[in-house]
């Protein structure tokens, strides 16, 4: 299946003075209003009609995989399908043209959308409280590492607790979270069986320690089934337990992080909550904590006084809801504005489609589509670690590159050509040649065998006449990319003199 | 509707029978078949972990409803959000602007809507080109090098924007102007707690600008990374430091210019001409909406020598190996998922969506439509300013030119006023008071391309009646 190649210049280039659309009228000088040593003297911009636009954006959209193509069995991502109602709901005008400084008594059903998703996320996942904040995983990382960094000051323990542990199949943006917050990172190998060993963390724990930050299951789609182990030697060392939500898809109405004895979590709800990744965002990373640390949380919090306080969702009808900014004990607010609220209203949409029930069954399905995968294809490659898997399983192509050249990378390109995404690739670092599958639970049986099949015949192929696949992508609309001339001539803008060269100083 | 389900859902028992599918598409058989190929009997089976971490205790999550009552239920809560449809004078880093609807109408294709970061450069060709496109459009308008594929919005940006500048100079303090927008200061704040930085304040002056007054004094010693303005600063006036960027960066000091007013931009002389070394902003003003308060979109543009220092995504142009044009993701060596704990930031995900919003709004506004829409929300400001200044006991509290907004002084506690317009349908503007003790009886006005003269005369009309009330009781 080959993809469309419609020619797109930049737009930069298509564009052609005088030719300007009418979307306001015509403005009076400047200079009317400010001095002109205020103003710029230029402002080279492209001027197009809108039909110039369309047809540029269009045939962009048209060289761009998605999730309405085709299939995306990209490990630790959780690439679902994304219901419509979701993006209808969070486009209603009330919502969609409310202020962030509105009265809050005139925006009392924006806050209801938050305290309700805030009181379903506390309850399916164990914790006291969420804060709807942060802006994305890796944001709610840093925001976790500063509410430890407040805990631990607020006892005193702070000069000394200066350590956090991670697996060494984390994802890179735990260690780099870390990092912002001066913490010096312990890296912990993973035991035989791909698991955080109780000894090995035994070790590593000590009167440093302030934050241990795993995922269950964790990034090899294992669950780590001594993690109540875990949590409790960290707990008894004095230090707290942090869960990565990235891989929550796996869990809800199974087990909550809350109940393993994890302190600190967050979610991704660009994965777990069927918001679309937009090309990379925006995501959203809601950070729950157990009670001892409600206080530390970022402000705003949404607060309501009619609550019963019985620990789980309620109905907003009849309830009145405010933004509280006095907390003293908070870290202090992480963004701009109080949380990435259009997918706040996507992500209860969410819940509200599928209820505790269809939460829990959408885990067990996801759980399923990942091990069909996995039977069917384990006699065609390796499979480090041979045991039913979670929501997602590594293989390794290290074998396969002995016998025939083909590595990890060079079966996600063959996928390309076959109408899929890649599956991640080199990740976690541990496996080498390493592909991560996370089918999530919106594919069909009929999808996952189309893909069983085409992954089949391209490591037959591989075998046979592995330079078709070394060659891959061909049905593309380019080829494998020059990536060392990107990074050794870096050329990340157009420039008005034409010259399509590298940044200039 | 799949006639099995009905049936199926009894062997489904975590299923309402009332709603057999989701987003789900297995059938009682399918799921049979393929628990056989898996050898589990069930999918509890499946799913099974250690006891002492099995689900105890209710769980209560928002119950289950069908699409069209998940509508209902939208309907009515945002019934009791009736904030947008008030007379609304709001401006402070979040504008009301008018959005073709082109925009959303290209924005929201599946193929954009639901497609993942563009790590497989083969089959993301055109949503990496819309980025470098962005990525242009933000260094044209910063008159600087090099921006990047975004980052959260304003504050985070300028939060980036002054770990760079830490990490640019080796030193652990910088120098911001009160005058910054209040949300980016406290953001800063956060962050420099992380990384132990220290933070000193530029007072504001009587005319509404940083006070610079003995500024090259407190940078002698060296210690201060940055030195952070913003333009139009959070009081609407136009504040840039042009004539000391040079005495600035005779220490060693980088300039950080902050921009919470992105369409300022398209009439203002832009951060690298006024000596900004970094400038970072929120971009929310070309096409993203308000939706209160996200996502937006959060800007970072530098000079090429800060180039390596930039966090987050860059979408580079190179060749495929036919040497055919092609654009990637790349100087990766930078990010976290490279580099782990040296990485230049944490982010990953970023704002990619609305970063294309506001590619698509600025291709289709132009450079035409841009100074339309600066010169209208001069325009707009300016009768606004005059007409409310008429008012008895109103007054403009600063002198500094402005953009869009600008401070007035009101008789009596600016809430108390605020409060009041409320009764008429109107958001009379922000209330100083909430940021800065001593404007607690200032409000913080704006008007755009959209505010209209009946606009304004309601609020002149209701403003009158809330100065008369404010007045007898003094």
């Amino acid at each position: 299946m080959r993809q469309l190649a419609f020619d797109t210049p930049l737009i930069f280039e298509s564009g052609h003075p005088g030719r300007a659309n009418r979307y306001l009228p015509a403005g009076p000088p400047l200079t009317d209003f400010l001095a002109p040593e205020l103003l710029r003297d230029e402002l080279p911009l492209p001027d197009n009609t809108e039909l110039d636009v369309n047809r540029h954006f269009t045939r962009l959209s048209q060289k761009t995989f998605a999730i309405d193509l085709g299939f995306y069995p990209l490990g630790s991502c959780t690439m679902k399908y994304n219901p419509r109602i979701n993006d209808a709901m969070a486009n209603l005008p009330a919502f969609r043209d409310l202020h962030p400084f509105t009265p809050d008594e005139l925006a009392q059903g924006a806050l209801a959308v938050m305290w309700e998703l805030e009181r379903s996320l506390a309850s399916l996942f164990g914790m006291a409280a969420f804060s709807l904040n942060p802006a994305a995983g890796a944001h709610a990382e840093l925001t976790a590492l500063l509410i430890a960094k407040a805990y631990f000051t607020k006892i005193g323990a702070a000069a000394t607790r200066r350590t956090v542990i991670v697996p060494d199949t984390a994802h890179g943006t735990n260690p780099a979270s870390a990092a912002m917050v001066g913490y010096r990172v312990v890296s912990l190998k993973s035991d035989a069986r791909g698991r955080v060993s109780v000894d090995e963390i035994k070790a590593a724990i000590g009167s440093d320690t302030a934050v241990c930050m795993m995922t269950n299951p964790n990034t090899l789609g294992l669950f780590e089934d001594h993690i109540k182990e875990i949590t409790d030697a960290v707990h008894a060392a004095g230090g707290l337990m942090y869960y990565d939500g990235a891989n929550a898809n796996a869990l809800m109405g199974n087990s909550r992080p809350g109940d393993m004895g994890f302190d600190l979590m967050h979610l991704n709800l660009h994965k777990t909550f069927s918001i679309p990744h937009g090309g990379g965002g925006a995501g959203a990373g809601p950070v729950g904590v157990a009670k001892h640390l409600v206080p530390f949380l970022p402000v705003p919090l949404v607060t309501c006084n009619e609550s019963t306080g019985a620990g789980g969702w309620e109905s907003s009808d009849g309830k009145t809801f405010g933004l509280d900014f006095e907390r003293p004990d908070a870290i202090g607010s992480m963004r701009s504005f109080w949380s990435n609220f259009a997918h706040m209203v996507r992500a209860l949409a969410y819940v509200y489609a599928n209820g505790f029930e269809g939460l829990t069954l959408v885990s067990k399905l996801a759980v399923l589509n990942a091990n069909y995968i996995r039977a069917s294809i384990k006699d065609v490659i390796d499979s480090p670690y041979d045991e039913n898997c979670r929501h997602e399983f590594v293989v390794s192509a290290q074998q396969l590159k002995r016998e025939t050249g083909v590595r990890a990378l060079d079966i996600g390109k063959a996928l390309l050509d076959r109408g899929y995404h890649a599956p991640t690739v080199y990740f976690p670092l541990l496996v080498p040649e390493c592909l991560m599958i996370e089918p999530t639970e919106t594919e069909s049986k009929a999808t996952l065998d189309a893909f069983i099949a085409d992954f089949r015949a391209i490591v037959a192929t591989a075998k046979s006449d592995p330079g078709a696949i070394l060659d891959a992508p061909v049905n593309t609309v380019v080829r494998r990319i020059d990536e060392t001339r990107a990074a050794r001539q870096p050329d990340l803008r157009w420039h008005p003199n034409g010259a399509a060269g590298p940044a200039r100083a | 509707m799949d006639s099995t389900s009905a049936a199926g859902a009894a062997d489904r028992p975590n299923v309402s029978a009332e709603l057999p599918t989701i987003y789900t598409p297995h059938t009682p058989s399918e799921i049979a078949a393929m628990l056989a190929v898996v050898g589990v009997d069930s999918l509890d089976d499946l799913v099974a972990v250690p006891d002492a971490v099995a689900l105890r205790g209710p769980v209560s999550v928002a119950p289950a409803r069908a699409e069209s009552e998940i509508a209902a239920t939208f309907a009515g809560l945002a019934a009791r959000a009736p904030g947008s449809a008030y007379t609304s004078f709001l401006g402070a880093g979040t504008y009301r602007h008018y959005t073709p609807p082109v925009v959303a109408a290209l924005a929201m294709r599946g193929e954009f809507l639901t497609a993942y970061t563009p790590y497989q450069a083969e089959v993301s060709q055109g949503y990496l080109q819309a980025i470098y496109e962005w990525q242009t459009y933000i260094s044209l308008l910063t008159g600087l090098d090099v921006a990047n594929a975004s980052v959260y919005d304003g504050a985070t940006a300028l939060a980036e924007g002054a770990i760079m500048a830490v990490n640019a100079t080796g030193r652990k303090a910088l120098l911001v102007s009160a005058a910054v927008h209040p949300n980016y200061r406290s953001v800063l704040r956060t962050y420099a707690e992380g990384l132990d930085l220290v933070i000193d304040e530029l007072n504001y002056a009587a005319d509404g600008t940083t006070d610079l007054e003995g500024l090259e004094g407190r940078l002698a010693d060296k210690r201060y990374a940055a030195v952070i303005v913003q333009s139009p600063n959070f009081f609407g006036a136009v504040d840039t430091p042009a004539s000391r960027t040079a005495a600035i960066k005779a220490t060693g000091t980088l300039v950080i210019g902050v921009v919470a007013e992105a369409l300022s931009l398209a009439a203002l002389t832009p951060p690298a001409r006024w000596g900004a070394d970094i400038a970072v902003g929120e971009g929310q003003s070309f096409g993203v909406a308000m939706a209160y308060g996200g996502p937006h979109v959060g800007f970072i543009a530098t000079t090429t020598e800060h180039l390596r220092r930039i966090p987050g995504r860059l979408v580079g142009r190179t060749v495929d190996k036919a040497g055919a044009p092609a654009y990637t993701l790349t100087l990766q060596a930078r990010e976290q998922h490279i580099r782990r704990e040296k990485a230049t930031s944490n982010i990953c995900t970023n704002q990619a969506h609305c970063a294309l919003c506001a590619t698509i709004y600025l291709a289709a506004m132009g450079q035409t439509g841009l100074r339309d829409c600066a010169a209208h929300n001069l325009a707009r400001a300016r009768e606004l300013q005059t007409k409310v200044s008429a008012v008895g006991g109103v007054r403009l509290r600063f002198c500094a030119p402005t953009f869009n907004e600008f401070v007035v002084q009101v008789p009596g506690r600016a809430s108390d006023v605020l409060t009041g317009l409320q009764r008429r349908r109107v958001l009379g503007g922000l209330d100083l008071g909430r940021f800065y003790p001593e404007l607690a009886d200032c409000i913080l006005m704006t008007a755009t391309e959209l505010t209209t003269s009946d606009e304004i005369d309601l609020l002149v009309f209701a403003l009158s009646e809330q100065v008369a009330r404010a007045t007898a009781r003094v």
